[in-house]
């Protein structure tokens, strides 16, 4: 195992696609938003706009529609109402090209339990065509050393979530979709990834995310966005 | 490069959850030991109902295995954010799809001897078997895909899918135990064997595309 | 290409289309119902074959030609909901289904009792009463699927897949039924003679067929209504509407 091998193979690539696209107005675009689950409207005529660089933190309380939004925005759903722009372009028109740039971490994180931390690593980099790299390393960086080859059912939950969102350290995908990233975490592991978030957005990457926390770290560029519950 | 990297994650979970293709490969010969048991054990009569019997024994356990294909994917999120990524959805859907016919139906091919000795099948028949098995539980694994698909966020499964895909499997069992009949009287079965490939064929060309879609439906 | 139809894809507008077309359909399906069926049950001449018994073929031969047509036009209904992603087109699946589920059973039952003087048992296994009883467990299936979701949205869409799904298959389903028939086919089952059937005969089948298409129609926009309703009850249109 050579552990110092750099990370990511793409940070090149990325940082030349940043620069590109750095100034060209708002990445991701909502308009007149609305959204109704089960016969409830979780929000309506709700419009909101992202360039390259911010962070977008929706808020609100339990059932307010917050992963709802988060999907409709990460082209899985569609919304009630309303119309959603990547760069300037209509959904109908830029969802390849919108998708191919984006990483969704949903609620549910995508770590299969029968497998193993490597063995899903090795799932989403094959699934996002990245080329192997070194995954131990990554693995160490956020604490799971020791803890490569077991099942991850016999993980923690917030070693579960590690491993979920070690995908944010492979991916060469601009804008990041997270749900409740910090969900069962700890301090050091809730100060490692935003450490990662502020990076991600100094080379020019936009990022959606739900918390209840605090964000601990300043962020220039932070957006706050209030959903109210309804009823 | 994909779809061997998931196909060995397939085939790495099977080996992990033995249960979820042992248990209809079992089921598949109780069922199949049922019927002597019930309907009696004079060599005539069971070669008799033997094509028909293999098929429905075959269809039964092939459903039985379909049911857990898509659940545990969809419940952990895998899925949702293979939807969300976008790419490589179909490489999925076939790895998935040949990881469930390597653990279902190859087991029913390679168990074909032992069904003919059970149910005293001749020589000429064991061949036919074996070759409508052998194009006869791909179309199958692709059917069970579907269905397992269709029903993935459903909040019932079980008798839900074998009420979907069941009438999808007939004009399968219709001529896979046609072939059976007519090679135990000593007829041609060419034309029967031709009318499984087609049928499989096409079910290559569109089932993995009603899979991918059925998927993206049921995460929206 | 279809422009004229881009506002029925709109709710609210074919809401207020059905319920304009609606008193009109319901009224002619009547009508049509009893002419057909009246002429046909009571005014036409006996069979010199099967006497009084073939009358039954007034509300079979409708019933089942419709079941089919029905599957057709859900599974064109869904077409357009895939494809262009309408979301009342799915509503107008789900809403065709049990009709055409219905019809689907009457032809079985209807078909069973006419089956009974003809063949001397209730059930055969004729390849057009297999067929048909195949056809039902394809609806029930759009049905159960569509009840399986607790989010009526990916319901409605799944079942609309499956529908598509269905027509894909029905045509080889039919053949295949029909090949297994002719192989498997006893002394004890005669099949009818395709008859060449008398025009005083002829006239009320064919009103009947009609009239069961129009009621096919009517009852879509019936139950097109209600769903539209209640998949929008949180509307200000629907609001408006219903006083609130």
């Amino acid at each position: 195992m050579n552990l110092n091998q750099p990370l990511s193979a793409s940070t090149e690539a990325t940082d030349a696609a940043s620069i590109a696209t750095k100034n060209a107005g708002p990445v991701l675009q909502g308009q007149q938003l609305s959204c109704i689950r089960q016969d409830r409207v979780l929000f309506e005529q709700l419009s909101l706009q992202l360039s390259y660089g911010q962070l977008l933190q929706i808020q609100g309380k339990n059932g307010a529609g917050k992963s709802s939004l988060l999907r409709i925005l990460a082209g899985l759903a569609q919304p009630d109402d309303g119309h959603l722009y990547y760069q300037a372009k209509p959904f109908a028109q830029s969802l390849p090209a919108y998708c191919a740039n984006l990483c969704y971490i949903g609620h549910q994180s995508g770590v299969h339990e029968q497998l193993t931390a490597l063995e899903n690593l090795r799932f989403w980099r094959a699934a996002a065509t990245l080329q192997p790299a070194d995954d131990w390393a990554l693995l160490a960086k956020l604490g799971l050393a020791g803890l490569e080859d077991v099942p991850c059912r016999m993980l923690s939950a917030g070693q579960q979530r590690r491993v979920s969102l070690a995908r944010l350290w492979l991916t060469p995908a601009l804008i990041w979709i997270l749900d409740e990233p910090f969900t069962a975490l700890d301090q050091s592991a809730i100060s490692l990834l935003q450490q990662h978030m502020l990076e991600h957005l100094n080379k020019g990457g936009a990022i959606i995310l739900t918390t209840h926390q605090q964000l601990t770290l300043q962020f220039q560029s932070l957006i706050q966005l209030e959903l109210a519950y309804r009823w | 490069m994909v779809s061997m990297v998931f196909l060995q994650r397939e085939l790495r979970l099977l080996a992990r959850q033995k249960a979820d293709w042992l248990n209809p490969i079992l089921f598949f010969i109780i069922v199949l030991s049922l019927f002597p048991l019930g309907i009696g054990p004079e060599p005539n009569m069971l070669r008799i109902i033997a094509p028909g019997v293999i098929w429905i024994a075959a269809l039964l356990s092939v459903l039985l295995a379909a049911e857990r294909l898509f659940k545990d994917d969809y419940r952990n999120g895998v899925i949702e954010q293979l939807v969300a990524g976008r790419h490589s959805l179909l490489a999925f859907v076939l790895a998935k799809t040949f990881a469930n016919w390597l653990s279902t139906g190859l087991p029913l091919l390679l168990l074909s001897p032992v069904v003919a000795l059970l149910l005293g099948l001749e020589q000429a028949a064991l061949g036919a078997m074996a070759l409508t098995l052998l194009l006869g539980t791909p179309l199958l694994s692709l059917l069970s895909v579907l269905g397992s698909a269709l029903t993935m966020a459903a909040d019932k499964g079980g008798i839900l899918l074998a009420l979907l895909i069941l009438p999808l499997y007939i004009p399968l069992l219709i001529f896979a135990s046609s072939a059976i009949e007519a090679a135990s009287i000593g007829l041609g079965y060419q034309g029967q064997l031709a009318i499984l490939l087609a049928m499989l064929l096409l079910a290559l060309a569109l089932v993995p595309m009603a899979v991918t879609s059925a998927l993206r439906i049921n995460v929206s | 290409m279809f422009k004229w139809l881009d506002p029925y894809a709109k709710s609210e507008t074919l809401y207020h289309f059905c319920g304009k077309l609606l008193p009109y359909l319901m009224v002619s399906a009547l009508a049509l119902l009893l002419l057909g069926n009246i002429w046909g049950l009571a005014f036409t001449p006996a069979d010199y074959q099967q006497g009084d018994s073939y009358r039954i073929i007034h509300i079979h031969v409708p019933s089942a030609i419709m079941s089919m047509g029905a599957y057709a036009a859900m599974a064109s209904a869904a077409f357009v909901a895939l494809v262009w992603q309408i979301k009342v087109a799915h509503w107008a699946v789900l809403a065709i289904a049990p009709i055409g589920a219905v019809y689907t059973v009457i032809a079985l039952v209807t078909g069973m009792a006419w089956g009974k003087p003809m063949w001397g048992a209730w059930w055969v296994w004729d390849a057009r009463l297999t067929s048909e009883l195949i056809l039902l467990f394809l609806y029930l299936g759009v049905i159960a699927l569509n009840g399986a979701f607790s989010d009526r949205q990916v319901g409605a869409k799944v079942s609309s897949l499956l529908a598509l799904i269905g027509v894909i298959n029905l045509p080889i389903i039919h053949f295949s039924v029909e090949w297994w028939n002719t192989l498997h086919q006893g002394a004890s089952i005669t099949k009818f003679a395709k008859p060449s059937i008398d025009p005083s005969m002829l006239w009320p089948l064919l009103i009947s067929i009609l009239a069961f298409a129009v009621l096919l129609l009517a009852l879509t926009c019936l139950r097109l209504r209600t769903a539209i309703l209640m998949n929008e009850q949180h509307r200000p249109w629907v609001r408006k509407l219903v006083g609130g």
